[in-house]
């Protein structure tokens, strides 16, 4: 049987520059906050991948918080603008409805703990924040405003976000933004978009597991989350994972990602869908989007069901949201861009890589027919 | 065959799965999902969908090298077996949730979606053995007797047994527990799980009570004069003694016993232990594990509770209700309960009791 893997947005293969970079650190000793040769050896590879992933990001060396996943940097930043906002009074969190946990979470435990009243702004069916909203609420309460969260594309429908405009809106207010799906896979710098924080993962663009980064404004100071030996400028205390810090440098700064290849399988990907299922529909199909990413909906199907076929035939793909207790969610995301509780739990999200064939696509567009079919059998049953 | 079994995340269920595997099966592990908020752990040997459950079931899986997944069936549950619950004590019957949940959960949502997918059968670990024979594929109790489930499989129709495995029939509860350690399952000392799964406290008539109000009204004695007052009818079940709050004394002092609950008018009846004393059963919407029964009386065994004595009794379906007449009378039977006929250790059917005399 064949094995197909079109999930990448969940993470994706390690390149070959990650494995050399980390396999020759993972042998050099050295705190890298100790003073003597051994520290000192390791702290200037580390102090190399900081600024390799500083240019790949358009910001300065000074400006990369290492932290140990996306969702730790999605913490630090949401948490502590707001502690640092609700100083000079400030206690609205705008955020988008369709973030990822690692912000929706955070923000609920904002309001429930912290005295943080959150607002949403909604999306269109396109999957595109309403930008009319967002103008509405900055004008009406700017100085209320501790942050504004906007990702910069979304992990379950990939469409992009007009970043650029939410921070001319914004004005003086922090803006963060959650960069994991889009670095590397589209244009995105961090002093360009003028943002205070950005949020990155190692793992979605081929480094290891287990590395993130907040980038964040060099004269932006906010309280910690965790408080120690004071290294990442006292905003992220902990021994610095070096292999992994030169790892996650090595492969942000190799250049395997043919965006112009992953575009061609996506739309070969579609127009084999849009044949084989012709009721099935592509989410945000008319937005600007990421390469990799296309959701569809499957009419009449349940997307665990589908789940479980789809991996029967050796093909790992996902439904994109989040599990609670094993069993998916209706996606928020389908929901606030206008799908009904019923016609969200029948959509799966297919994500391509680096790694991906015009051969991956022809085998998984091979099984679809048989897969939906039994779906949606199952589903009447 | 390709097979769905069912993993609680009980030692049972696991080795039943690993049992299918060794058999040559093509197997997927899948845990049902039954509480909408499930509680995160497990406490003692109460309940059976808590999260932890749901891990242990996924690690078991992955140490017998199985896929797994988990299948949302809370609302199923919650419509035909929460409700169903809460509809028969609210009309002065004692269901069993576990036989319901058998009827339309594992054996019909899950057996029905699994078949729809391209699988041929579920593999569950409930203690009981199925025969192929000249009267098709039977149901037959399990060879350790103290802990035979085949009384709460007794509503599977001829087609839910073509569908259903039970590798673990001819087996003792021990020989589990070891066969679970010497496979590396560390599920191998797990607490079995007792009473209803969705009442967490194991408080049942506090859990009725949350749910049915607790309206006060009268415990009445045969002649209907008032001795007492109760909380609640459906906290009291029939054939209980203890607990009933009776202040007035018989003309003998002997005990008296809960004879009859009556929800329409609230009652509870009680009366003198021989007035419990029951000979003949009538059960109403009859399910056949195998030929069905005819209205030619015929002789075998009757079990009305799901560890309870077989019965030697003679049994007939009229063409509307089943009946069965006890060689000796039975002390205590609420309607509600489901009345098992067994041929030898064959599961004959089934019903659910409705009147008794």
């Amino acid at each position: 049987m064949s094995s197909v893997y079109v999930d990448h947005a969940a993470t994706t293969p390690m390149v070959e520059p990650c494995f050399a970079a980390m396999s020759q650190q993972m042998r050099q000793l050295g705190n890298p906050s100790s003073l003597h040769t051994d520290g000192r050896a390791t702290r200037k590879t580390l102090e190399d991948a900081r600024e390799v992933l500083a240019k790949e990001i358009g910001a300065l060396a000074s400006e990369i918080i290492f932290t140990a996943s996306g969702t730790e940097a999605n913490n630090i930043a949401l948490k502590g603008l707001y502690w640092a906002g609700r100083k000079q009074g400030r206690t609205v969190v705008v955020i988008s409805a369709i973030e990822h946990h690692a912000i929706l979470d955070p923000a609920q435990w904002l309001a429930e703990h912290e005295g943080a009243e959150i607002i949403q702004v909604p999306v269109n069916n396109a999957g595109v924040i309403d930008l009319d909203f967002l103008q509405t609420i900055v004008n009406e309460r700017r100085n209320e405003i501790a942050v504004i969260s906007i990702m910069h594309s979304n992990n379950e429908t990939g469409v992009l976000q007009p970043i650029a405009e939410v921070v001319a809106i914004a004005d003086t207010i922090p803006v963060h933004s959650d960069g994991v799906q889009s670095f590397k896979k589209t244009s995105l710098s961090f002093s360009d978009l003028g943002l205070y924080a950005l949020t990155l993962s190692a793992h979605k663009v081929g480094g290891p597991l287990g590395i993130g980064a907040l980038v964040l404004r060099r004269t932006v100071e906010i309280p910690a989350l965790l408080h120690g030996g004071g290294q990442e400028r006292e905003i992220r205390s902990g021994t610095l994972n070096a292999p992994a810090i030169v790892g996650f440098a090595a492969a942000a700064s190799s250049d395997h990602y043919d965006t112009a290849k992953i575009e061609n399988l996506r739309d070969a990907f579609i127009d084999g869908v849009k044949k084989t299922i012709p009721d099935a529909t592509i989410n945000g199909i008319n937005s600007l989007r990421l390469p990799g990413i296309v959701n569809v909906t499957f009419p009449g199907t349940q997307s665990d069901t589908l789940l479980l076929l789809m991996d029967g035939q050796g093909v790992s793909c996902s439904t994109g949201s989040a599990c609670s207790a094993g069993v998916h969610e209706a996606s928020h995301v389908l929901i606030s861009m206008g799908h009904s509780v019923e016609s969200a739990q029948s959509s799966l999200r297919f994500s391509f890589g680096a790694s991906s064939t015009q051969a991956d696509v022809d085998y998984v567009v091979s099984v679809l027919p048989d897969v939906i079919a039994r779906g949606r059998a199952a589903n009447l049953s | 065959m390709k097979l769905i079994a069912a993993m609680s995340g009980g030692v049972d269920s696991a080795v039943a799965a690993a049992r299918a595997v060794e058999a040559g099966h093509d197997v997927i592990g899948v845990h049902l999902a039954l509480a909408a908020n499930p509680q995160k752990y497990r406490s003692g040997a109460r309940g059976c969908c808590t999260i932890e459950d749901s891990h242990d079931a996924r690690r078991a899986a992955d140490v017998i090298g199985i896929p797994f997944y988990i299948w949302d069936m809370a609302e199923e549950f919650h419509d035909g077996v929460v409700e169903d619950f809460l509809a028969e004590y609210a009309a002065g019957r004692t269901p069993n949730p576990c036989l319901r949940c058998n009827e339309k959960i594992k054996f019909a949502a899950v057996l029905d979606r699994a078949r729809a997918m391209g699988f041929d059968g579920v593999v569950t670990g409930h203690y009981a053995r199925t025969q192929i024979s000249e009267q098709g594929k039977t149901l037959h109790r399990a060879v350790d007797h103290s802990k035979d489930q085949s009384y709460v499989l007794s509503v599977l129709t001829v087609e839910q047994i073509e569908g259903a495995i039970f590798p673990l029939g001819d087996t003792t509860k021990v020989d589990i527990r070891k066969e679970a350690q010497s496979r590396g399952l560390a599920v191998a000392q797990k607490p079995d799980s007792h009473d209803i799964c969705f009442v967490p406290s194991g408080d049942n008539a506090g859990w009725l009570r949350d749910r049915l109000g607790s309206e006060i009204g009268p415990i009445v004695d045969q002649d209907g004069t008032k001795i007492g007052e109760h909380k609640g009818a459906y906290t009291y079940t029939i054939g209980q003694r203890k607990g009933l709050g009776l202040t007035v004394p018989t003309a003998d002092g002997s005990p008296r016993f809960v004879l009859k609950i009556e929800p329409v008018s609230n009652t509870v009846v009680v009366g003198a232990r021989e007035d419990l004393a029951v000979t003949l059963m009538r059960g109403e919407r009859p399910v056949w594990c195998g030929p069905a029964v005819t209205e030619i009386k015929a002789r075998g065994f009757v079990q009305v509770r799901a560890h309870g004595a077989a019965l030697a009794c003679s049994y007939y379906f009229d063409g509307n209700v089943l009946v069965a007449e006890l060689d000796e009378a039975l002390l205590g039977l609420a309607t509600g309960q489901a009345m098992v006929i067994y041929d030898g250790d064959r599961v004959v059917g089934s019903a659910t009791i409705c009147e008794t005399e």
